[in-house]
Order: structure tokens, then C-alpha cells, then sequence
């Protein structure tokens, strides 16, 4: 087991390291000087070439990169140009915010992604089974940010039932564990969670019907088992890839999540990541940006070394 | 009638004269590297040392257990595969050498594959399939579908009924024929038989088999035909190299080699061949078990495992293979003079 | 024991009656090949030929709308704003700049699928490009180009498109970049692992001993029998990317104003979504239905391609 982490970690340090090269070079992407939205416009020569130097940008690319490199595995993720505050705050708030939601989505997607699963796989072709098929195409087929808007027009501008926007009564941009913030926490949740819901769906339903077709299940029956020891037995064969599929949508979802967060007005990256690209504030782009595709490689390497731990029939090569 | 356009292909003439074989194999070595959790690199020795002659015109039987080195042995010959060590004549002239370079010897030699579906592309109708060398080789399209409709009849599949057809469409038989025609369409001098007959039913076996001896008489082949099934070897070959563990352990004319094998392995697969003759059953004991891993091949003798003729010295010594009749040669120390094997003969007085 | 060698084939050779027998197997109706049986199960498909005429009918509004829309999609008029759905002059209502939606949208429909369309259209040729390279070369150039993409693979797709046209600015022509870059990892990658999966393939072999070069290969033997399920798989991308250049336009990083798209009108009517919600929700709901045709469509021609070959 102990090999089997090493080797996926051999293989993931690449990966990462890739990563950071593509995040690093996002910003040498952008037209024009990454300084052009902060110095004012009739700037001289001698205050453009200090603050160049103060950026680091006056080195070539490589030791640019390097340096960058550096500070970031300090935790150091650099300035935000238009705040002047470190980037590592900042998206360390938001990224907390963004996980809450997200984690809330992918809870609701995972209870009615294997409920909707499981009844489809044990009754296939049933009126059940189609409904949960047509869900799923729903669920990809669906632009998120218009199914958020719907929700608002339904629930918050219609019926007035919930608060359309923010995270909070206060406005503080920070959301807490309480009743209040709660309600704001509903619908983007039950937005957001359509797509995992699906995907899980038609997961589950392949995966208990193909356990419930396998022999040995009649054997099982034919030895006397009951239908709860044969639903034990599915469950236990169907839970780690149901698992990993879900560890898989949390990761989508927390960096797929700028759409809803922005319809929604939700305080997470995905409402940082807007607001860095319309001031043009790359550092705070590069820094969100890193951040959430390294959280996506780190998840995905635990659930990789998860579900082998969990699936017996996984050899640890 | 040369298919391929501009001047003459310098190695269809004849260079060396009947006497010169048309293909020389000396010293073959192929070792695949296998990764075994706790074990480390090894290397499965699929084809360990080689040396043979393909004579021109005639038919070249290669015969052995799944895993001697038969079917890698081919993909050598074709340089399907990188050989690790030896080398290949063909008519004199090394292949891969600048003078004979790999694509204009596999003008010369063509191979047919044992799995009739798999050697054929799925999306491409029979015609296409057959024209596809050609055409690569300059054939202008019309002229490329033209030959390739010839060939079919040739091979028996009326073109009219078969040219357009996908390799779904047809049987096992046919196919293996659209095969043939494929490998005739470049007009090569050596084709590799490989199984090509040992996936179709008896009946369409023979058939094939006559289709293959017809041409062979009529285009001048000389074929290399490996096959573990000795009927048909027997059937079709003038010689048979038999193979064991990636090794020869005998080489001679077939009306020798099968009728009196000099090598308890041929021996062996003699016997366990089934006869309809009760009288032609030999007194010598079928092969039992499965042949060793080419990882670890046994020390000395790679056969003395199983061997009915088995001897301390043949755990020792490897034999080499050496001449023992005319065109007729063994690897096993019970036929070397001087060997130390019991049984071996007394040793020549050097002339 | 030998003959003359390299004699001339003679290609009047009579058929012999033995090899007639071979001929004798029965035969079935003429070839359709693969393409035609797919096509022929495709058509049975209910479900598939609905999302397939729902996309034709929005394709021919798009191509026709600068000659059949009722009204000029850019001419607004304050006094007549947002007007609400079934209104006698709008029928679908009008936008908050006073224009006639249905215009609006039926000319949207060019840039939406345009945006959506094109992205994949690229990185299908690109991706397959790569990918059949990488699965049939195999080697150094596969790793180097496999563990290439899989750097792309690190990052969620909405992040990637994000974060790719917000470095590089708004407008389409970047929207369009970015989106080509989020789908071609994901196409080499299906395209590398059907190529190695056929690459070993006897028929790969004996195109080698035609003499045939590489390229000729993967054009011609490779190309043939991994296009398809590349194919499908990019079908299957369009509906995420209509759903994601949309998006981009959402957020203000696509298509700018006065254009009509389907995603930036559902950014400018978000204002609107107290006054009059239902006209707000139209230009979502296109993209809903553009969108899920495409995957209806993209499934049914994958069901009809696992045929038995």
C-alpha cells in the first residue's frame, strides 16, 4: 500500500509541476503589462521601471519563474495588485467559502445521485430507471448559471421564499454554520448539485445492476440469503467507486463553481476569480488559479490511493 | 508485367544462382524484457541463437509447441520486430544494410498472418485491403483496383461478388485467401506462412493448401510455412526445422526429419500427433507437460527436462547443431559423437 | 529443387474448380459498410433523430436569420422595454433596451453555436491529430506528449477556459482559443488510447511490410478505424462547450454588446428577472435545448456505432 502512495506520488509531482508552469505562464498570456491597470496613466519611465523591478518583471522568464516558484512554496502567492493585500489571504478566505458550498452540492448530489441509483439499478427499464436516466442528461445538459437564475426567479422573486443572493443577512462575505446563513446556502447548493446528482446517478445504476447480474448474487439468493444481505452485498461492492466518483465532483465543482458563484453573488473563488479578471489583478488570478488546480491534483491523488484502500478487488501493483 | 512503375526492381532478378539460398539467418537472438513484481528485469529468450537457410523455390516448414520461438522467428524475418542480435541475407545481401534496405526487401517478402480477421482492416473493403500495397508503392489508383480484382480471382473470390465486400462480410476461408492475394500483390519472391492455414476447418485447410501450392508453382514462391501441426508440414514442406525453447533442434528434409527423427523432441511430437494408421504408432512415449518458461530455460540441453533420452551430461553441455546426414542436422548430444552421452555414436576418426 | 524466381504473375491464371467451392458460401445483400450501418441503425433511433432535427431546425435559423428575423435584433425603443412573452407586436417578449427577443434570439443563435461549434471542430482535428500520433508512434513521443496533457487534466475544465480567456482577455476570438485548448487534451487523450489500442494490430503489420510510411499508415489504416469513436466522443463535447462559451459570455469574456448571444443576453436580462422573469429565462432555456440535443444526439449516434464488426 505504502509502495502503491509512493508511486502515485512519483507520478503526481510531475503533474503539479506542470501545473504551476501553466499558472505562472497565464500571466506572460495577458496582452499588454500586467502593471498597465495599477500605474496611472501619465506615469514616467523611472516610476514604470522601479515598480517593474518591485514585480520582479525586469528578469527573464526563467528566473522569473524560479523565484515565483520559491514564494509560492513558502505559501507566499504574492500581492494583489488592486487591494495591495497578500493573494494567499485572500483566497484562503474565499476557498473556504467555496468549499462550503461546494462540499453542500456534492452531499445533495451523492444522497440522490445513489438513491435515484440504486432504484434504477434494481428495477432497469422501469418508469424509475428512465427517470433517472433523463436526470442525468439534465444534469450535463443543463447551463448551471441559467438553472441558478431559474431557481432565483422561482424561489426568491416568485414565491419570495429565499434570500437570492450572498452568503449571509449581514453581507460580511463569510458564511457560518447557522440557521440564517443557512437559507442563503439552499439554493446554490440544490444548483449546483444537479450535475454531481446525475453523473452519480448513472454510476451507481450501472454499477448495481452489473453487481446484481454477476452469479455469485444468485448463489448468494440461492443459499438463502436475504434481500437485505444481498442489498448489504451490493452496497459493499458498489461504495468505493461510488466514493471516488463523489471525491471526483467536489473537485469539479469547487473549481467549476465561477458561474454560480456569480449568479449567486457567493463569496468564493469563483466570485474572486471575477473580480481579479475584470481589474486585470493577475497575481490574484495566478494565485486563486493555482490554488484550485492544485487542490484539484491533491484530491485526486487521495482518492486514487482512497478507493484502492477500500476496493478489495483493486491489486496494489 | 511488373506492378511497380519506373525501373525494375533491382532484387527481383535472381543474383546469386540457384545454389545461393535466398534467405540466410545466422546468429537470430530476440529477448523480451518482462517486469515481475519482487523479481526484477528479466528477459523471456524467445528466440536464443538461430542459424538457417531458406532455400530458393523451396518450402521451408517450421514446426514446435506454442511459445518456441515460431511466431517470433517471422516477425524477425519481416523486421516486424528488432532483432537484438544476427544476421539476414537475402540473396546474398544483408537487409537492413544500405544496399538492401528494409523496405526494398519486403518487396520480396511478404507475410500471411494466422488470424484471417485481424490482418485485415475492419473498415476497408477487400479490394482496398489488396490494392493498399501496391498503391503505396506508386501504382496509380485504377491500375492498383485493377491488379487487386486479378489477384482475387486468382485466389478463387470472384471479384464481382467479393471485391467490394468487408472482411465481416466473408468466412474464415475467404479471407485468408483476400490474405494471400494481399502478400501476392507486390510479387514477392518469399512468403511467410505463419499458421496461415491453422485457424480454418479441415476442409477449407485443404483447400487453402492447394490454392497455396498452385501458386507457388505458378509465380515461382518459395515459402517459409510455420505451422505446429505436423499433417500439414508434412503435407506442404520439402524441409522442416523444428523448433524447442527459442532454439533448432533439427533441420532436414521433411521425408527424413518426420519419418525418421533424429531428435527425441521430434520424437516426441511425432508421437503425439494423432494417427489414423494404427500400424504408424511409434513405440516412443508422447510429450508430457508443458514446455519450461523461456525466462529461466532449463541449463544444458533445454529439452532434458522431458526427455526420454535424458543424461546428466545433457543437464551440463549445451549441444550445438550439428550435420549428421546430408542437409540434415541435430541438436542433441545422444547423436554427437563424442559427447559423453551414452548413447552417442564413437566419436569419427579425423580423415 | 528451384525454380526461376520473380517470374511475371500471370493474371489470366484460370479460376479452378476447387477454388470455385470458396465462392459458393452464401452471400449477402450488397455492403453497406460501417459508416452505412451506422447510419441505417441511427435512423431508428427515435430520441436521436429528434435532437438531430431540433439542432438542424436551429442551424438553419442561425444560417437564414439576417434575412427572417420579424424585427432588427439591434433597434431598441425605451418606450416599449421589456415587454412581456405573447405581446401582440414582440412576441416573445422584449429585452431591457426595448428589443424584439425573438429576433434576438433567432440571430443568436449564429454566435452561440458558433462559439460552441467551433472550439470543438479545432480541437477534434487537433486532438485526433496528436493523439493518433502519440498511440501509433508510442515511445518517448507518447509519454512526453500524454504526461503533457495531463497537466491540462489537472485543471477542471471551467477553470481551465476561465482562467485561459481571462488571462488572455475578452472577445471571441479568445473565447475561442481558450475553449479549443480546454478540449484538445481531452480529445488526444480518447484518440491515443483507441489508437493503441489497434497499433498492434496484424493489419497494422502487414501495411508495414507494403512498404507504406508512417504517415501513410495512420492516414489511411489508422485513421479509418479510431475516427469514429473519436468522433462521437467530440460530439459528446459540444454540448459542454455551447453550455461553457456561453458561460464565458455570461460572465462578460465572450461575445461583447450590442451582438446578440444566447449567454450574454442571459447576463444583460439578469436585471430583469423581477419585472419580467420569463423573458429573462429565454435565452438560458435555448441553450438548455440546443445543449441537450446535442447530447441526445451525440448518445444515439454511440448506441448505433456498437455494432458487431
Amino acid at each position: 500500500m505504502l509502495l502503491y502512495v509512493l508511486k502515485r506520488l512519483a507520478y503526481v509531482t510531475p503533474v503539479a509541476f506542470g501545473v504551476s508552469v501553466v499558472c505562472f505562464l497565464l500571466v506572460h498570456l495577458a496582452p499588454g503589462d500586467p502593471l498597465s491597470a495599477v500605474l496611472p496613466a501619465d506615469a514616467t519611465q523611472a516610476t514604470i521601471d522601479e515598480m517593474r523591478a518591485a514585480y520582479g518583471f525586469d528578469k527573464p522568464l526563467p528566473v522569473q519563474y524560479l523565484i515565483w516558484l520559491w514564494h509560492v512554496l513558502q505559501g507566499d502567492l504574492g500581492v494583489s495588485i488592486a487591494t495591495g493585500r497578500p493573494v494567499a489571504g485572500e483566497v484562503g478566505r474565499a476557498v473556504v467559502n467555496s468549499l462550503i458550498l461546494a462540499s453542500a452540492a456534492t452531499l445533495i448530489g451523492f444522497t440522490f445521485g445513489t438513491l435515484f441509483g440504486f432504484v434504477a439499478g434494481y428495477h432497469r427499464n422501469s418508469l424509475a430507471d428512465r427517470a433517472a436516466s433523463a436526470l442525468s442528461v439534465f444534469g450535463v445538459s443543463v447551463p448551471h448559471y441559467w438553472l441558478g437564475m431559474v431557481m432565483v426567479i422561482v424561489f426568491s422573486a416568485t414565491l419570495g421564499w429565499l434570500p437570492p443572493t450572498g452568503a449571509g443577512p449581514d453581507g460580511s462575505g463569510n458564511w457560518r454554520p447557522d440557521l440564517d446563513h443557512l437559507r442563503y446556502l439552499i439554493l446554490p447548493a440544490i444548483t449546483m448539485s444537479v450535475i454531481p446528482t446525475g453523473i452519480i446517478a448513472r454510476t451507481v445504476r450501472a454499477l448495481v445492476a452489473d453487481i446484481l447480474a454477476q452469479e455469485f448474487v444468485e448463489a448468494l439468493r440461492a443459499k438463502g440469503l436475504d434481500e437485505w444481505g444481498v442489498f448489504r452485498h451490493v452496497v459493499r461492492n458498489a461504495a468505493p467507486t461510488a466514493l471516488a466518483i463523489m471525491g471526483l465532483q467536489l473537485g469539479y465543482l469547487l473549481g467549476g463553481s465561477i458561474l454560480i458563484e456569480t449568479v449567486f453573488a457567493w463569496p468564493g473563488t469563483g466570485f474572486l476569480l471575477n473580480a481579479a479578471i475584470f481589474q486585470r489583478d493577475l497575481p490574484l488570478l495566478q494565485g486563486s488559479i493555482l490554488v484550485l488546480a492544485m487542490f484539484f491534483v491533491a484530491l485526486n491523488l487521495l482518492v486514487d490511493v482512497m478507493q484502492t484502500a477500500l476496493d478489495p478487488r483493486i491489486e496494489r501493483a | 508485367m511488373s506492378v511497380i512503375p519506373g525501373t525494375p526492381d533491382p532484387f527481383a532478378q535472381d543474383r546469386g544462382g540457384p545454389a545461393q539460398p535466398l534467405l540466410t539467418v545466422a546468429g537470430l537472438f530476440k529477448h523480451f524484457p518482462v517486469r515481475k513484481a519482487g523479481a526484477g528485469k528479466q528477459v523471456v529468450r524467445a528466440v536464443d541463437g538461430v542459424d538457417f537457410e531458406v532455400l530458393k523455390g523451396e518450402t521451408l516448414g517450421i514446426v514446435g509447441e506454442s511459445g518456441c520461438g515460431k511466431s517470433t522467428t517471422a516477425k524477425l524475418l519481416m523486421g516486424l520486430i528488432e532483432r537484438d542480435a544476427g544476421t539476414l541475407l537475402y540473396d546474398g545481401q544483408p537487409v537492413g544494410a544500405r544496399a538492401m534496405p528494409w523496405r526494398a526487401y519486403r518487396r520480396q517478402a511478404q507475410m500471411v498472418f494466422q488470424d484471417s480477421y485481424a490482418s485485415l482492416n475492419p473498415r476497408m473493403t477487400v479490394e482496398q485491403s489488396v490494392a493498399f500495397g501496391p498503391r503505396v508503392n506508386g501504382v496509380p489508383g485504377r491500375q492498383a483496383v485493377e491488379r487487386a480484382r486479378a489477384l482475387l480471382a486468382r485466389v478463387g473470390l470472384e471479384p464481382h461478388r467479393f471485391a467490394g465486400r468487408y472482411p465481416h462480410e466473408i468466412s474464415g476461408g475467404q479471407r485468408q485467401r483476400v490474405n494471400i492475394a494481399r502478400a501476392l500483390a507486390l510479387e514477392p519472391r518469399l512468403v511467410l506462412l505463419d499458421e496461415a492455414v491453422s485457424a480454418l476447418d479441415k476442409s477449407v485447410e485443404a483447400q487453402v493448401l492447394n490454392l497455396l501450392l498452385d501458386l507457388k508453382q505458378e509465380f515461382g514462391l518459395t515459402y517459409v510455412f510455420i505451422s505446429h501441426d505436423l499433417n500439414v508440414v508434412r503435407f506442404i514442406s520439402d524441409r522442416v526445422m523444428v523448433m524447442y525453447l527459442g532454439r533448432v533442434a533439427e533441420i532436414g528434409p521433411s521425408d527424413t526429419v518426420l519419418a525418421a527423427p533424429e531428435h527425441p523432441y521430434t520424437g516426441a511430437l511425432l508421437a503425439s500427433m494423432p494417427s489414423l494408421d494404427p500400424d504408424a504408432r511409434t513405440e516412443v512415449a508422447p510429450l508430457a507437460g508443458d514446455p519450461p518458461n523461456p525466462i529461466n530455460p532449463p541449463s544444458g540441453c533445454r529439452f532434458h527436462p522431458r526427455c526420454r533420452l535424458a543424461e546428466p551430461v545433457c543437464a551440463a553441455s549445451e549441444p550445438p547443431l550439428d550435420p549428421l546426414g546430408p542437409g540434415h542436422s541435430v541438436a542433441c548430444l545422444a547423436r554427437q559423437p563424442g559427447s559423453g552421452h551414452g548413447l552417442a555414436p564413437r566419436e569419427r576418426i579425423a580423415a | 529443387m528451384t525454380q526461376p524466381v520473380a517470374a511475371s504473375v500471370a493474371l489470366d491464371g484460370g479460376v479452378r474448380t476447387a477454388d470455385l467451392a470458396a465462392g459458393q458460401e452464401p452471400v449477402f445483400a450488397p455492403s453497406r459498410g460501417f459508416w452505412g450501418h451506422v447510419g441505417h441503425r441511427l435512423v431508428r433511433d427515435p430520441v436521436a433523430m429528434a435532437a438531430g432535427a431540433v439542432i438542424l431546425l436551429v442551424i438553419l435559423v442561425a444560417v437564414l436569420s439576417p434575412w427572417i428575423t420579424p424585427m432588427d435584433p439591434y433597434k431598441g425603443s425605451m418606450l416599449r422595454r421589456l415587454r412581456p412573452l405573447g405581446d401582440a407586436t414582440y412576441w416573445l417578449g422584449s429585452d431591457e433596451l426595448g428589443r424584439d427577443m425573438m429576433s434576438r434570439l433567432m440571430l443568436g443563435a449564429r454566435l452561440s453555436l458558433f462559439i460552441g461549434v467551433t472550439p470543438v471542430l479545432i480541437a477534434f482535428v487537433i486532438g485526433s491529430a496528436l493523439g493518433i500520433l502519440a498511440g501509433y508512434v508510442g515511445g518517448w513521443t507518447n509519454t512526453i506528449l500524454m504526461r503533457t496533457i495531463d497537466v491540462f487534466f489537472a485543471f477542471p475544465s471551467v477553470l481551465l477556459a476561465i482562467a485561459l480567456s481571462g488571462a488572455l482577455g475578452a472577445g471571441i476570438f479568445n473565447s475561442i482559443v481558450s475553449l479549443t485548448c480546454v478540449f484538445v487534451p481531452q480529445i488526444a487523450r480518447v484518440a491515443e488510447s483507441v489508437t493503441t489500442g489497434i497499433r498492434r494490430r496484424d493489419y497494422i503489420d502487414a501495411a508495414k511490410l507494403s512498404g507504406a510510411s508512417a504517415l501513410t499508415i495512420m492516414r489511411v489504416q489508422v485513421l479509418g478505424n479510431v475516427i469514429g469513436p473519436i468522433f462521437v466522443y467530440a460530439t459528446s463535447l459540444i454540448s459542454v462547450s455551447m453550455i461553457l462559451a456561453s458561460g464565458l459570455s455570461f460572465l462578460g469574456l465572450g461575445v461583447r454588446p450590442p451582438e446578440p448571444e444566447w449567454g450574454l443576453m442571459l447576463n444583460t436580462l439578469r436585471t430583469a428577472i423581477y419585472v419580467n422573469p420569463a423573458v429573462a429565462a429565454l435565452p438560458g432555456l435555448c441553450i438548455f435545448i440546443v445543449s441537450i440535443s446535442f447530447n441526445l444526439f451525440s448518445d444515439g449516434l454511440r448506441n448505433a456505432m456498437e455494432v458487431r464488426q
